[in-house]
């Protein structure tokens, strides 16, 4: 058992620093709040209005966000494969163009299509 | 080998043409369609005769000759050869089959002549007759299950042939499911044939069985039995014939009296080895073949209906030829024997009764005929050639067929003799009722009705089976046809008789005259009723009959009354049980269909929620396994 | 520093998948820079000649293949640093994808039914019956994305049924189903239940998939490893912690039968056939199927053949259930689709008798009669799908059974292909789906399962009864006189429809030939 007692250690801290910072906010943060903040999707302007009878629902917000997670992923590979560059071999190197390549013609798509236009 | 018996694939090729170009071509073969199918038929008749020839030209023992027209599938150990076997056993029924057929065909180009899909329904007929070719030629028992779905398939387009009547629709839709219950035999036993040998090939199969053990064998032979049961119309799976004459007649005189519904008799004697080696499978055939042939000639006995009187009869003579079957070496060439003798005058007698209907405005029912014979006589002296074959008239062909069978039932078995002679008895009684209410007696028909003779197209085919069920019995001449099938079925040794032979055919003959006797005091000179009668006092087994007649009237009505007495058990065991299990099944399917889709919610949640529970029953199902 | 070595990738072996994969990603490139114009066409022709290509090379690799020795016959190797196994069932199972896919793609194709658009929505953003969707219709737009994204689907299948490894099994699985739950909610008519059927899918398949993870991660607990040959090492020899090993060989299934569309993981089945586009529909419905079942095949017998003897009651009892369900419940379908769904279900309960029969030897093995039964399955589902897409009404297609009354008079051709599709389904002689049925049956029976097998041929008797009573309402009853109106026949639609009826005659009369190569794939690979 002896050999497992950093990772309960390490769950400890963790589940210690959850609850100590859920538990502080209301404690110490001002409370000042506004229509726009207690509705779904708070990001302190007004949400899209849904049109009525149906039509298109914007979904600019869920665009940046796919962007972000996708160029998020990206840098999580790179990042270890910038570390350990030296002590690898050309084949890292074209898989990890590769892999920039696949990247970007989803990107290209997106812009393409308007992904990034706001309005 | 560059032999002329090796093209018997041509006579299958010659109709299968048949109906794939009736099928294909467009409405402008609708005036000649019909034509072409029985051109098929007769083509491939003829083929059959110059094949015949060339077989008997062959010495005894070289009459055998197995052609594979291509590997069907070979998988390692297994190889299943489209092959044909044509010797003396399948020699017979392609003459049977295409003659008969061709006949038939002839006569529906009248009978069918104010039907505007003629053509489709030749189209139909031809496809039967290459799939009932199929199956007799067949050296592989997967190939003759292929014939064997093939004629179920072209029966239940048949029987369901005029589809605006709903009855017929649902008749086929019972003829479907009665079969398939009996396919099942089939299929398992096909399954154990390749568990055990290997092999499905028939003649393999054959030379293996003395290999196996009893318990397969008797396995084998009972399965093959469930088999024969649902194509032969044989109890318990007979219910569906007597609906399946809702068919155009021609149909009922092709299909379900003279060819299909002798397939599994076919398959029987076929299967010669398995029978041999397991005396409890031939113990159920014989006792299969007796309960049906009394309880078919009951049911004769007790329909107005003329088509229906006619397949509760040939249930009943089906019934003679399974148990002949049964009876081991002894008796496979004569269940052959009547088979083909009946395939005459059964056929020739639903022309017949087609003929009448044709004359009639299609009415079905014998109490609105009588005095026919004055209308129509052709019809009437060819029905009455195949009336005198059927109740074994000294000297015509019935005679001499059912004669050998009750002789060998006597050999085997006093009791089942003496079933066997009763039979003959009932069925000289039901023939003789069927003949008076028809074509004798005084007119009782209905306004408007002006009988009167068939086109010759339809009277010609009559006067062919007519003079053939006179003729039939000549096969016997000299041992002929037991000589001549001896190669396929094995030597029969005679049984020790309990009686002589002669005084055996005496007392047919004297059960006969009785049943005519008594047939003919009630319903021939004695006015018949234009409605169902009453119940009356006359003699025992008239009142049973007429108890019959009476609840069959309302079909189901004997359901829900059942007696004692022998004729309506057995009928009541035939709606009750079998029907009532067919039809239950059905229903229990698809409550329990309507019972799954009521957990098909649509609600994701539930959907989600079976998906686990089925998840942690897997779970623990393995878990149990270890455990355990 | 220390070098860190390359992996070792045999490019000729996993050629198909490369060729696939880059004609996916060209598609993609393609959305973005071809004007909407040409799109669709040049979108169709890529995709298409991308999956004859991929095709090629499948042929091309499969012939440069060898037989290993052995007590069985296998031939292929393990690829990939062991992550794919390109053995004989692998690339059978390719090129039956392949085959499958370039039918489905033919009909993804097909733009004469609807007007000359095709059968995907032109904005899915647009929510059903709003002025947004009349507008795009009015525009003529259509999703040409529907080919990258059926490539991709369709490299995540070949992926599924070749892994060797639980973790790249996973990512397979994810590959080929994320572009189907898109796929399945872009319909043109009949929105919400094209959404719905979306939803449904996904949910339930991102459940399915977590089951399946917790399984990978159960088993490695086990065996220490993810590869299929490690955890049939260890299988061999470690004897203790089996509830482990078992819970995580449940969990593992449940992912695994989901897709295969085995009772009781199988309620998405009809909802998502129903309501996903038609042409998705036979995609998936055959290309899907073939997949997991592979890739079932090869998990229970190449990790967990050791421990046969603990997971096949379970697994009977599944097949059991999945052909009783199937057959049973398709006899209260009044849909086409839902009908053609349960039959699905009921299918895989057929298969699963041969794969879980799990016999060698000189007969049918196992593998080799599934694979069999899969392309006899898959051509007359394409081909039965292809027909549902013809038969249409003034609000699309009319899948109404009871509108599909009386259709044999109308159109006899046409009719009768879909009578010899169900007589397939039900088995008949001279159709693929007999000698299917005969292949699993008798391996089935050669391994000793004559209970289930009993149990299949009464279940395929019910549902014979079924298949051919809608063959009779379609050739014996009068047609109504307010049933469907019949698309005219596109070129596209009409060779499927020809091809699928083409093959499943010849599959039945001639099987030889398929058999053979299904015979001649052999075992898998570890």
């Amino acid at each position: 058992m002896g050999e497992y007692a950093p990772i309960l250690v390490l769950g400890a801290i963790a589940a210690g620093f959850a609850i100590f910072s859920v538990a502080i906010a209301p404690l110490t943060g001002p409370r000042r709040y506004n229509r726009a903040k207690l509705d779904r999707y708070e990001s302190g302007i007004q949400p899209t209005p849904v049109p009525e009878g149906g039509g298109r629902i914007p979904v600019k917000y869920f665009f940046t966000a796919m962007m972000f997670i996708v160029f998020d992923i990206e840098i999580v590979f790179l990042y270890p494969f910038a570390v350990a560059f030296d002590a690898l071999s050309w084949f890292a190197v074209l898989a990890v163009l590769l892999f920039l390549v696949n990247i970007t013609v989803a990107y290209a798509y997106e812009w393409r299509r308007g992904g990034m236009a706001w309005d | 080998m560059n032999d002329v018996l090796d093209t018997a694939w041509v006579l299958v090729a010659l109709p299968l043409a048949g109906a794939l170009l009736l099928l294909t071509w467009g409405k402008e073969s609708d005036r000649f369609g019909h034509w072409i199918g029985t051109a098929a038929s007769a083509a491939s008749f003829v083929w059959g005769a110059v094949l015949f020839v060339a077989l008997a030209g062959r010495d005894a023992d070289d009459r055998s000759v197995t052609t594979t027209l291509f590997t069907w599938f070979d998988v390692g150990r297994v190889r299943v050869d489209m092959a044909l076997t044509y010797d003396q056993l399948s020699a017979l029924f392609v003459l049977l089959i295409t003659g008969v057929g061709t006949l038939i065909h002839v006569y529906s180009i009248g009978y069918m002549a104010d039907d505007p899909r003629r053509r489709r329904f030749f189209a139909f007929l031809n496809l039967f007759v290459a799939a009932m070719l199929t199956l007799v030629l067949a050296a592989d028992y997967l190939v003759l299950f292929l014939g064997w779905e093939g004629v179920g398939l072209a029966s239940y387009l048949l029987i369901g042939f005029w589809q605006h009547k709903p009855s017929a629709a649902a008749a086929a839709q019972k003829a479907f499911v009665m079969n398939r219950v009996g396919d099942l035999g089939m299929v398992i036993a096909i399954a154990l044939m390749l568990a055990h040998l290997g092999t499905t090939d028939i003649a393999r199969v054959a030379t293996g069985v003395p290999a196996l053990s009893d318990g397969v064998v008797t396995g084998l032979g009972l399965l093959l039995l469930l088999g024969a049961c649902g194509k032969s119309a044989q109890v318990p799976l007979q219910a569906w014939l007597l609906d399946a004459m809702e068919g155009p007649t021609p149909v009922s005189a092709l299909i379900h009296a003279a060819t299909m519904v002798t397939a599994g008799v076919y398959l029987i004697v076929r299967s010669a080895a398995i029978y041999d080696a397991s005396e409890a499978a031939r113990l159920a055939v014989v006792a299969v073949g007796l309960v049906t042939l009394l309880a078919g000639a009951a049911i004769g006995c007790a329909k107005d209906d003329i088509k229906k009187a006619l397949a509760g009869s040939t249930m009943s003579q089906i019934g003679y030829m399974t148990l002949a079957a049964g009876l081991g070496p002894a008796g496979y060439a004569f269940a052959i024997f009547h088979l083909v003798t009946h395939g005459f005058f059964k056929a020739n007698m639903f022309l017949g009764a087609g003929s009448v209907m044709h004359g009639t405005g299609d009415d079905v029912d014998m109490r609105h005929y009588g005095a026919l014979r004055t209308a129509m006589p052709v019809t009437f002296f060819t029905f009455a050639a195949g009336y005198l074959a059927i109740i074994g008239f000294p000297g015509l062909s019935g005679f001499w067929s059912k004669d050998k069978i009750i002789e060998t039932a006597f050999g085997f078995n006093v009791w089942v003799g003496l079933g066997t002679l009763l039979g003959a008895g009932v069925t000289a009684f039901y023939m003789t009722r069927l003949m008076a209410m028809t074509f004798l007696g005084r007119k009782r028909w209905r306004e408007g009705v002006h009988p009167h003779e068939s086109p010759a197209v339809m009277t010609v085919p009559l006067v062919v089976l007519a003079a053939l069920s006179v003729l039939g019995g000549v096969m016997l001449l000299g041992h002929w046809i037991t000589d001549w099938l001896a190669p396929v079925v094995g030597e029969a040794h005679h049984e020790e008789l309990p009686v002589p032979a002669i005084v055996l055919t005496l007392s047919v003959l004297v059960v006969v005259a009785a049943g005519v006797a008594l047939a003919w005091a009630t319903y021939g000179r004695r006015e018949v009723a234009a409605d169902a009668p009453t119940d009356r006092e006359v003699g025992w087994w008239t009142r049973a009959a007429r108890h019959e007649l009476y609840g069959n009237a309302v079909n189901d009505a004997l359901v829900v009354r059942p007696t004692g007495q022998l004729v309506r058990g057995v009928t009541a065991f035939d709606k009750h049980v079998v029907a009532g299990a067919v039809s239950g099944l059905a229903g229990l399917f698809r409550d329990a269909s309507q019972g799954l889709g009521r957990l098909q919610t649509g609600f994701v949640r539930s959907y989600a929620l079976v998906l686990f529970g089925g998840a942690a029953a897997l779970a623990a199902a393995l878990l149990a396994v270890t455990i355990a | 520093m220390n070098e860190i070595p390359a992996p070792v990738l045999e490019w000729d072996l996993i050629a198909p998948l490369m060729v696939l994969g880059a004609v996916a990603v060209v598609g993609v490139l393609l959305e973005a820079f071809v004007p909407r114009g040409p799109r669709f066409v040049v979108q169709a022709s890529v995709a298409i000649g991308g999956v004859v290509a991929a095709l090629g090379t499948t042929i091309w690799t499969a012939t440069r293949t060898d037989v290993l020795d052995g007590d069985v016959l296998a031939r292929g190797q393990v690829a990939a640093e062991g992550a794919l196994s390109v053995d004989g069932p692998s690339l059978f199972t390719w090129g039956l994808l392949l085959v499958l896919a370039l039918l489905s793609m033919l009909l993804f194709a097909e733009r004469r039914l609807g007007g000359g658009l095709s059968a995907f929505t032109g904005r899915a953003a647009d929510a059903p019956g709003s002025s947004g969707e009349a507008e795009a219709t009015r525009h003529r737009l259509e999703h040409t994305e529907v080919f990258p994204l059926a490539l991709f689907a369709l490299l995540g299948m070949m992926l599924f049924a070749a892994s060797t490894d639980l973790l790249m099994m996973f990512v397979a699985l994810e590959v080929l189903s994320l572009p189907l739950y898109v796929l399945c909610g872009l319909a043109r008519r009949r929105r919400l239940l094209s959404q719905e059927a979306a939803l449904k899918y996904f949910l339930l398949g991102a459940f399915s998939s977590a089951f399946f993870l917790y399984g990978v991660a159960l088993v490695y607990g086990y065996a220490g490893g993810f590869g299929l040959a490690e955890v049939a090492d260890a299988v061999a020899s470690r004897t203790q912690e089996r509830p482990l090993l078992l819970a995580g060989v449940a969990l593992l299934a449940v992912g695994l039968l989901f897709k295969v569309g085995a009772v009781p993981f199988h309620s998405w089945t009809p909802d998502v056939y129903q309501g996903a586009p038609t042409p998705v529909t036979a995609f998936m419905a055959a290309g899907t199927k073939a997949a997991a079942v592979v890739a079932l095949a090869r998990v229970l017998l190449v990790a967990f053949g050791g421990a046969e003897w603990d997971w096949q009651p379970a697994f009977w009892a599944v097949a059991a259930l999945t052909m009783l369900v199937g057959a049973v419940g398709s006899i209260a379908q009044g849909d086409v689709k839902r009908m053609l769904a349960y039959s699905s279900i009921a299918h895989a309960g057929f298969i699963l008798v041969g794969v879980v029969g799990a016999t060698g030897g000189d007969g049918i093995t196992s593998v080799s009669s599934a694979l069999f039964y899969l392309t006899a399955y898959g051509v007359a589902t394409i081909g039965a799908f292809a027909v549902v897409m013809l038969v249409r009404d003034a609000s699309g297609e009319s899948t109404d059974l009871d509108t599909w009354t009386g259709l044999g008079r109308r159109a006899p051709w046409l009719a009768g292909a879909f009578a010899l599709f169900m007589l397939s389904f039900a088995g008949i002689p001279l159709t693929a789906g007999f000698i299917g049925k005969w292949g699993v049956f008798s391996a089935a029976w050669a391994g000793g399962l004559w209970p289930l097998v009993v149990l299949g041929v009464l279940v395929s008797a019910v549902a014979a009864f079924f298949y051919v009573r809608v063959v009779l309402t379609m050739f014996f009853d009068e047609p109504r006189p307010d049933g469907p109106l019949l698309a005219v026949p596109g070129a596209m639609t009409t060779v499927v429809v020809t091809v699928a009826a083409v093959a499943t005659v010849a599959l039945g009369v001639m099987p030889g030939p398929v058999l053979d190569l299904a015979q001649q794939a052999g075992a898998f690979v570890r």
